[in-house]
């Protein structure tokens, strides 16, 4: 009975989670890969996925408060991390990064900030969903 | 028969079964015609990505297409890998942006050492992008985040190589039996000849082609693929012929008529005019990047009978201004052109391009790669190198280098091992001619490079002496330093050296020696490939400026410098600089500085 409920928790969990955009169909790749042989994969991107780009994040902090502010260095920064979080298909979170770059792009510092922000606050939020999805 | 390296093994088996008498050139003949049963099952593929989330998940994705997966988050690494094992993969599949090296650079590398598909990977779908990534030879071009159903259908790389493989080697005289018998089977033209058939006709050719393929084959002993090896010789009238139709109006055809070469194919020329290209392109680039080389001091490099001395003059000055700036390949390779005029009189071999690369002046500071390398090819080369030890010979050597590269010595021993074995694979490689054989190292660039860097005996050997030698290397970091324009030097010096070596009859010890002295300050693949690159080109170009071959071979001797370093633990200190690609191109550019050509007279060692 649990069971069910929890199941079907992490159904709607998983539904709300696609339908508020927050992921997208790399997720579902991801889920096909999962089988047998590496029943958590899944699982074990994701927390790969956030252990790893704690290093992006900090990098991109770093450059941001650096004076005067390197551009090219902040778009490499982000190049990668954007990188990384097409990997789990983190869909908001990505395309809060192609903001950035564009304020980047336009060597808009206040922007970028602005911008760093919203992306954190996105990477979070979909960690703790993530984290309760998979319980 | 098309003598295809079968990377399949299953595939070699059953050859075998079938013909247990034929070579294993042959059975790569027969693997071709008859590929794996399961195919594609079991392609061995690479992966080289510094994101580690997305290495697993593409771990994952290749594996669920029964692949063999071998991950690598480094492209240092992934380079080492691949020379390790020349035919251990399939395929590479490859990120763009990754911290060490460029993807494209890796690439680059990939294609002209193992001639091995590559699949670049990133988030940025930019036209010019992808575009630049056909341009360096990418197979193909993927999009992150990417599905699986794109990987599964990336054998198809792999098989259309195999296929042009086949078809070059079609124009060789032997396989015209094959020709023959192939005859209902379209393989050149049909992919699906392939996927069949016919064992026993398979067998039948390679019965026939087997002498054929032994002779054809570049590295009948191993599982290479076979292909046209390009030899000095025959690179040499290449540049020829293209420099004189003009680099602008070059085609193939046009090229195969001039060269004169009867068993030669257009597709060989074609596919070897690319890569002439690719190289010539970089190098011009790099030498638009770089500063202006440092005058090469008009070393005094005695032409004395050290041809290998000149060379490792050469190398000293290319070791220096490697340490300056990027090797003007373009520059040397006119250098070079004239220096081989020159060393054709006396000293075929690369002494000439030494003088050149004395000009360089770099490695008049690279005594201490003198110091070393008079160790290290004491080592090895004893008798080559002897006169070279001697002070007298080695001006360049003595220059202002202090012999901080006493360590170098611990290396020397190795090389000496090293040089061994490395000239026994060098032999057996494609026909680098090393021993005896007065044929500069151009041969095909993936063969020499192979061979050269790549001594499935040495490799392990060297790479447990690399890493053993590393970490006393890093006490030689001071040294290393200073030693860093001697390392230009070295490696400058190098690339005469191996040529001239070759051509003593030395055989490639002594440029593996002097290799290995040069590389231990980490240019030692540098100067290898600096100094096959010289000689190459001083070989190869008949005074013209022919750099661009040599900036191929040199990168190829760059990159085998640094298996070979690696192998002879020289490598030390520094050595992450020793896979930037930047580096080789710079020594080779020093190599050929231009403003020495009188250098470059002095240079010319007399072998």
């Amino acid at each position: 009975m649990d069971n069910t409920r929890f199941r079907q928790q992490a159904v709607f969990m998983r539904s709300s989670l696609f339908d508020e955009g927050f992921l997208d169909e790399q997720f579902i790749q991801l889920e096909e890969l999962q089988d047998d042989v590496n029943p958590n994969f899944v699982e074990e991107i994701v927390t790969l996925f956030y252990s790893d780009s704690v290093r992006f994040v900090y990098n991109i902090e770093r450059a941001l408060m650096s004076n005067p502010p390197n551009f090219t260095k902040l778009d490499d920064h982000m190049h990668q991390f954007k990188g990384s979080c097409s990997s789990i298909g983190a869909k908001k979170v990505k395309e809060e990064c192609r903001r950035f770059r564009e304020y980047c792009a336009a060597e808009n510092l206040e922007g970028c900030l602005r911008s760093f922000q919203q992306i954190k606050i996105e990477y979070t939020t979909l960690k703790k969903k993530l984290e309760s999805y998979f319980k | 028969m098309i003598i295809i390296t079968q990377p399949f093994f299953e595939l070699t088996a059953l050859i075998l079964a079938y013909s247990p008498s034929l070579s294993l050139t042959k059975m790569d003949n027969g693997c071709f015609s008859s590929p794996r049963r399961d195919f594609p099952a079991g392609l061995r593929v690479l992966v080289v990505d510094d994101d580690p989330t997305w290495l697993k998940i593409l771990e994952k994705m290749l594996k669920k297409c029964n692949y063999e997966v071998t991950t690598c988050c480094l492209a240092r690494h992934a380079l080492n890998l691949l020379r390790e094992r020349k035919d251990g993969y399939d395929i590479v599949i490859s990120d763009v942006n990754m911290p060490d090296m460029d993807g494209f650079k890796l690439l680059e590398h990939v294609g002209l050492e193992m001639d091995l598909p590559v699949i670049m990977m990133s988030v940025d779908g930019e036209t010019s992008r992808v575009m630049k990534g056909v341009q360096h030879g990418a197979c193909d071009y993927l999009l992150k985040p990417i599905r699986m159903k794109e990987l599964r259908n990336i054998w198809q790389h792999v098989f259309r190589k195999r296929i042009h493989e086949a078809k070059e080697f079609e124009s060789f005289e032997s396989f015209e039996s094959i020709h023959l018998m192939r005859n209902g089977s379209e393989l050149s033209d049909d992919g699906n000849l392939f996927a069949i058939e016919d064992v026993s006709s398979a067998k039948k050719r390679k019965d026939a082609d087997g002498k054929h393929n032994d002779k054809e084959c570049l590295d009948p002993s191993s599982t290479k693929k076979a292909r046209v090896v390009w030899s000095v010789d025959l690179h040499q009238k290449f540049v020829k012929a293209v420099n004189q139709i003009g680099f602008d109006k070059v085609g193939p055809k046009k090229i195969l008529d001039l060269m004169n070469v009867p068993w030669l194919t257009r597709e060989n020329v074609a596919s070897h005019l690319q890569k002439y290209r690719l190289y010539l392109s970089r190098i011009q680039k790099e030498n638009n990047q770089r500063s202006s080389s440092s005058g090469m001091k008009p070393s005094d490099f005695p032409s004395k009978d050290q041809g290998s001395f000149g060379f490792q003059n050469s190398l000293n000055k290319q070791q220096n201004d490697v340490s300056n700036d990027s090797y003007n390949y373009s520059d040397g390779s006119l250098q070079v052109g004239n220096v081989e005029t020159k060393s054709h009189e006396g000293d075929p071999h690369g002494i000439v391009s030494q003088s050149t690369i004395a000009k360089k002046g770099r490695l008049l500071t690279g005594n201490i790669a003198d110091t070393n390398m008079r160790d290290s090819l004491r080592v090895g080369l004893n008798q080559h190198f002897a006169p070279l030890e001697s002070e007298g010979n080695h001006p360049v050597f003595n220059c202002s280098m202090p012999t901080q590269y006493s360590w170098t010595e611990v290396p020397c021993m190795q090389l000496k091992e090293e040089h061994k074995s490395y000239v026994h694979l060098e032999d057996s490689f494609s026909k680098l001619p090393l021993h005896g054989k007065q044929h500069p190292i151009h041969v095909d660039q993936s063969q020499s490079v192979a061979s050269i860097n790549s001594t499935p005996s040495i490799t392990e050997e060297e790479v447990a002496a690399c890493i053993e030698a590393k970490p006393l290397f890093t006490d030689y970091k001071n040294d290393y330093a200073s030693s860093i324009s001697s390392i230009g030097n070295a490696v400058d010096s190098f690339p005469i050296q191996p040529g001239s070596l070759i051509m003593n009859d030395q055989s490639s010890e002594p440029i593996s020696t002097i290799n290995s002295g040069l590389k231990t300050q980490g240019y030692n693949n540098l100067s290898f490939i600096s100094d096959l690159e010289l000689y190459q080109r001083n070989l190869l170009l008949g005074g013209e400026a022919n750099t661009a071959p040599l900036d191929e071979d040199l990168h190829f001797y760059w990159l085998q410098g640094e298996r070979y370093n690696m192998n002879f633990g020289l490598q030390h200190i520094g050595m992450p600089e020793y896979y930037d690609p930047g580096l080789v191109s710079e020594a080779a550019t020093h190599l050929y500085d231009s403003n020495d050509y009188s250098v470059i007279e002095q240079g010319l060692f007399i072998a």
